[in-house]
Order: structure tokens, then C-alpha cells, then sequence
């Protein structure tokens, strides 16, 4: 009989020693990380989906099992398809608009011009405004006596418009301040994807004659689209949870014309102590920003060129 | 360039950076002006007192809601540098079998919207004791999924054989992180802190509800409360507490905007 070759042996116990050891190591280095986002991402997850199951105390404490019923009662409830309705032409609203904005914007900031340091500044700067000071300003500009709005309506000699208190404006008084405050951070990639993309490519089109117009549809935007996916996706989780400018600008109104989800279940949990309806609202807010991403993932596979 | 399309975007530039400036440069200008000019609808303040910025200082305490939004900002700054690097490092240079599972839980939790989890983190923090404190304002936040994944994009760029090569020699593994990998990545760690900075600075629904009381009150939640007092008697000094909050990271912004734009676009597109 044949004695087992040593060398095979220990090479496949320094394997598997080296092996644990990496795997001990790594989990340490993530071990801060992990139990953070366990505690404050996974588990209330978790938890948001049971309490949607019950009727709550003011504390939170589940009581009674309900099973569906906060859900079934949502459903059945005319609010909660306006305030899903609100959120769903909020995000329509804000999203392509600001994207396209800040795309123009970036456009005119990546050409060659004396000075354009300070125009990029200018365009980035409401990357830097928080939402409180944001809605507080446009406030002040939408006031209905003394806002710059109706002083340049009556200028014209037109009515006054109460831009926050008509349910039908309201929310495009809402949106305006929203997609002014997203800007900021879009142009600020766009602009970074834009000047990453090789000089040659515009040297060959300006060599052949082509127009601004053919070289953006067909070297630009190609060139772009991987930022224009990340850029979107972005915004989009975020326009699904928007919530401070309402709060402050509308506080859901008028006639809930602005109660978008967020708002909603912040009430039901925080102004009305319903934790179970509020929690089945925060799950159903998951389920819509994860379908409305993997949309977005499935339209990005067919339309990102990635180089 | 011809000298008219360079016209043309001189125009186009102006006229889009006015629009995008002019809601801050109209609450700097109505911070100097008296409740008389405000009512008339004035543009520009016939004097640029400084009397609105004492009133915002004497009338709620600012400087204390300052010092305590730089103190959250800049402790949940350094606690996510530090715990995202940490876990990049691990996704990268530590090949250990399930990494990449781990790594998909982590992006997962980017797509859980944070509105989803604020009412169990509300009761979780309430259970805790940690209402009307700094720990709840930072703790929940430092662990970042956005920031791993920024990092980890840019600790690829390290070629592993380097890493292999301070294996052989007897570096050990954090030597390695500390002294090599966190210096390379200066201009992402430097990206990110900005970012982060100015994410919690600018935090909203959190703040509002895990303080009401002054001594933890931040800036965000100080502009909310003053702006319904004041209502409708002194914009002056509602736009001077305004414009104190917004010069931090306006500043921060300035003189970030070059590497943060890189950076970001970087971490988003490799």
C-alpha cells in the first residue's frame, strides 16, 4: 500500500485553516456594519410587516391580531387610493423634469467657456439647500399677499393665485419646489459622467460635419446613459419618499391634493397613533419602490450602453 | 467656437444660473429688510442692517441648534467613514466564501425607502431610552450601504497583487487598510464625507421625530418651529435663520463641488 503524499495533505490544511481565518476576519471588518443595518434596517422591516398585521396602543404594543383587515380597510379606502394617486403623479411630475433639467443644465456647464467654474457653482448650489430651508423661502414666494409670485401676477394685471391652498395648483407648487431642489445633485453627476466621455469621439464627428444635434442623440446620450440610469434611479426612490416640503409647505393639503404616501402614514402613526395602518402603508411604500425599481432595472438592461 | 453661439450660451448660462440662485438671493435680500418693506413687496433692502440676524439669534437658540446639527453632522461622518471603509475593505481584499451574498444584502437595503422603517426605528429608539438624545440622532445612520458600495468601486482599482505582495512580506491586513488602501483613496473618502455631511445636516423627518426638546433640537427642525411662530409678522427674521442654516453647506458644497462630482460619478458608473 501506498503511504498518502504528505504535501497534498498540508496544503489542504493550511487551506482550510487560511480559509476560517478569512472568514472570521472578514465578518469582523463588516460586524459594525451589519449590526447596525440589522438593527435599523432589517429587523424594522421586519417588524413594520407584523405590526401591519395588528391593531396597536399609543405605544406601538400590538394588541389584537387583525390579520389583512389594515390592508383590506386600505384598499377599501378612498384616501388611500388618493394619496396613492397623489404619489403616483408626484413622482411623474418630479422625476423625467428634473432629470431633464439637470441634463440641460450640465450640457451648457461642460462647454468650453471662460468662467464656467462659477456657473457649475451656481448650478449645484441646491445640492446644499436642506428641504427646510427650501420650503421656507418658496413659502415666502408663494405667500398670497407679499410673495414675488402674485406681485408679478398683478404686475400683469392678473388675479391673485393662492398657490398653496387651491387643490388643484397645490401640487405643482409642491413639485416645482422639489424638482428645484433635486437639481442640484443630478447636474452634479450628469456633469461628471459628461466629462468622462473621450474628447476623440466629438474630434471624429467635428472632422465629419456632423450637427450639435446628431452628435448628442449619437455619441452624448449613449455615452451618457449609464449616468442617466443611476441619476434616475436616485431620484425616483427619493420622489416616493418626499416629505418635508409638505409638511412644511402643505401639510398634506389642501383637500389631501398632496397627501402623497409618506405624509400619510406619518400621520396615521405620529398625529393619530394607528401604528397598524401606518405600518401596512410603510410595507406597501416598500413593494412600490421595489416594483417601480425593478422596472427601471429591466428598462436600463435594453437602453444603458455601458462601454 | 464662433463668436455667436459663444453669445448664445453666455445668454442661456446667466439666464439658467439666475433662475437657479435667485430663491437664495431673495431671502439674503429680504434678511435685511424691515417688516415695512417686506408687506410693499420690495427686492432690494434700502439698508443692509444687521438687525434681523441678532433678532434670529436672540429670538430661539440658533447657536446652540448649530452646534448641536455640526456635532450630529460630524459624528455621523466619521462613523460612516469608518464603518463603510471598514466593510469595502472586507468585500475586496478578504475572500471569504458567502462575500458576495453579504454584498447583495447590503445594496438591498439601499431599496428599502427609509420611510418604510421610521415607524419600528421610532418604537425601537422610544424602547431604548434614546428619545430627546444624540445617539438617536446618529447611531441609526452610520452603517451606509451607498457609501460600502462608493468604496468598495474604488478599493477595486487596487491591484490585489499589491495586497499579496504585503501579505508575503508580513504586513498584516490592517496595516495594509491603514496605511495603504485609506491613503489611495483620499478623493472618495473626501466625496463621501461631504456627501454624508451634508445629508445629515439637511435631515428632516428624524429629527422631528425623535426630539422636542431644545437642548438636541438641530437647525432643520429650529427653521420649522421658528417659521410657524413667525408666521406672517417677520420674514426678515425667518430669512436670516434661514440663510445662517444654509451657509455651512453652501460653503462645504463650494469648495467641494469639483471633487464631489467626480467622485460620485465615479462610484456610480465603474
Amino acid at each position: 500500500m501506498s503511504a498518502m503524499p504528505r504535501v497534498p495533505i498540508q496544503t489542504k490544511h493550511v487551506k482550510v485553516v487560511g480559509s476560517k481565518w478569512q472568514l472570521a476576519e472578514g465578518l469582523l471588518y463588516l460586524l459594525p456594519s451589519i449590526l447596525l443595518l440589522a438593527v435599523f434596517t432589517f429587523y424594522p422591516m421586519i417588524r413594520a410587516l407584523y405590526m401591519s398585521l395588528f391593531n396597536t396602543d399609543s405605544q406601538g404594543n400590538p394588541l389584537t391580531f387583525s390579520g389583512f383587515a389594515n390592508y383590506t380597510a386600505l384598499f377599501g379606502s378612498e384616501r388611500f387610493w388618493n394619496s396613492m394617486k397623489v404619489t403616483g403623479y408626484f413622482v411623474l411630475l418630479t422625476v423625467p423634469t428634473s432629470v431633464i433639467l439637470a441634463l440641460f443644465l450640465a450640457l451648457l456647464a461642460n462647454e468650453k467657456l471662460k468662467g464656467i467654474g462659477f456657473f457649475r457653482t451656481i448650478f449645484s448650489s441646491t445640492m446644499g439647500m436642506s428641504v427646510g430651508a427650501s420650503a421656507i423661502i418658496w413659502m415666502f414666494m408663494y405667500n398670497p399677499s407679499m410673495g414675488l409670485f402674485n406681485r408679478l401676477l398683478n404686475l400683469f394685471g392678473l388675479e391673485d393665485v393662492q398657490w398653496l391652498l387651491e387643490p388643484n395648483i397645490a401640487i405643482y407648487a409642491v413639485a416645482i419646489v422639489t424638482i428645484w431642489m433635486h437639481t442640484g445633485f443630478s447636474f452634479l453627476i450628469l456633469l461628471g459622467g459628461l466629462q468622462n466621455i473621450d474628447d476623440k469621439l466629438y474630434e471624429s464627428a467635428r472632422i465629419a460635419g456632423v450637427s450639435y444635434w446628431y452628435s448628442l442623440r449619437k455619441i452624448t446620450l449613449p455615452m451618457l446613459s449609464p449616468t442617466l440610469f443611476f441619476v434616475s434611479t436616485v431620484q425616483l426612490i427619493n420622489a416616493f419618499q418626499t416629505f418635508g416640503q409638505i409638511d412644511i409647505l402643505t401639510a398634506g393639503g389642501p383637500l389631501e391634493s398632496t397627501n402623497v404616501i409618506v405624509y400619510s402614514l406619518y400621520k396615521d402613526a405620529f398625529i393619530n397613533y394607528k401604528f397598524g395602518p401606518a405600518s401596512a402603508q410603510a410595507v406597501i411604500l416598500f413593494f412600490l419602490v421595489l416594483i417601480v425599481t425593478v422596472i427601471q432595472f429591466r428598462i436600463g438592461e435594453k437602453k444603458v450602453h455601458y462601454q | 467656437m464662433s463668436k455667436a453661439k459663444k453669445t448664445g450660451l453666455y445668454i442661456l448660462l446667466t439666464v439658467s444660473g439666475f433662475l437657479m440662485i435667485f430663491p437664495i438671493l431673495y431671502a439674503f435680500l429680504i434678511s435685511f429688510m424691515q417688516g415695512g418693506e417686506v408687506l410693499q413687496g420690495k427686492i432690494i433692502p434700502s439698508s443692509f442692517s444687521l438687525e434681523n440676524y441678532s433678532a434670529a439669534f436672540e429670538r430661539t437658540p440658533l447657536f446652540l441648534y448649530i452646534g448641536n446639527t455640526f456635532l450630529v453632522s460630524l459624528m455621523v461622518m466619521a462613523g460612516e467613514l469608518a464603518l463603510a471603509s471598514l466593510a469595502a475593505f472586507a468585500f475586496v481584499f478578504i475572500r471569504f466564501k458567502g462575500r458576495e451574498l453579504l454584498f447583495f444584502l447590503f445594496i438591498s437595503t439601499m431599496m428599502i425607502p427609509g420611510e418604510s422603517t421610521v415607524i419600528p426605528n421610532f418604537l425601537t429608539v422610544q424602547q431604548l431610552g434614546w428619545i430627546n438624545s444624540f445617539t438617536a440622532l446618529t447611531v441609526p445612520f452610520m452603517a451606509s450601504a451607498f457609501g460600502t458600495f462608493l468604496l468598495r468601486q474604488q478599493f477595486k482599482t487596487i491591484p490585489y497583487e499589491l495586497y499579496e505582495a504585503t501579505r508575503v512580506a508580513g504586513i498584516s491586513r490592517f496595516r495594509f487598510f491603514w496605511n495603504i488602501v485609506l491613503p489611495i483613496s483620499r478623493t472618495t473618502l473626501f466625496t463621501f464625507g461631504i456627501y454624508s455631511f451634508l445629508t445629515t445636516w439637511n435631515m428632516y423627518l428624524w429629527p422631528l421625530l425623535v426630539t422636542n426638546d431644545e437642548s438636541v433640537r438641530t437647525v432643520q427642525i429650529g427653521l420649522k418651529q421658528m417659521q410657524a411662530q413667525e408666521l406672517s409678522t417677520d420674514w426678515g427674521v425667518v430669512m436670516a435663520a434661514v440663510i445662517v442654516v444654509i451657509i455651512p453647506t453652501l460653503l462645504l458644497l463650494f469648495f467641494g463641488q469639483k471633487q464631489l462630482r467626480k467622485g460620485l460619478t465615479q462610484g456610480a458608473i465603474k
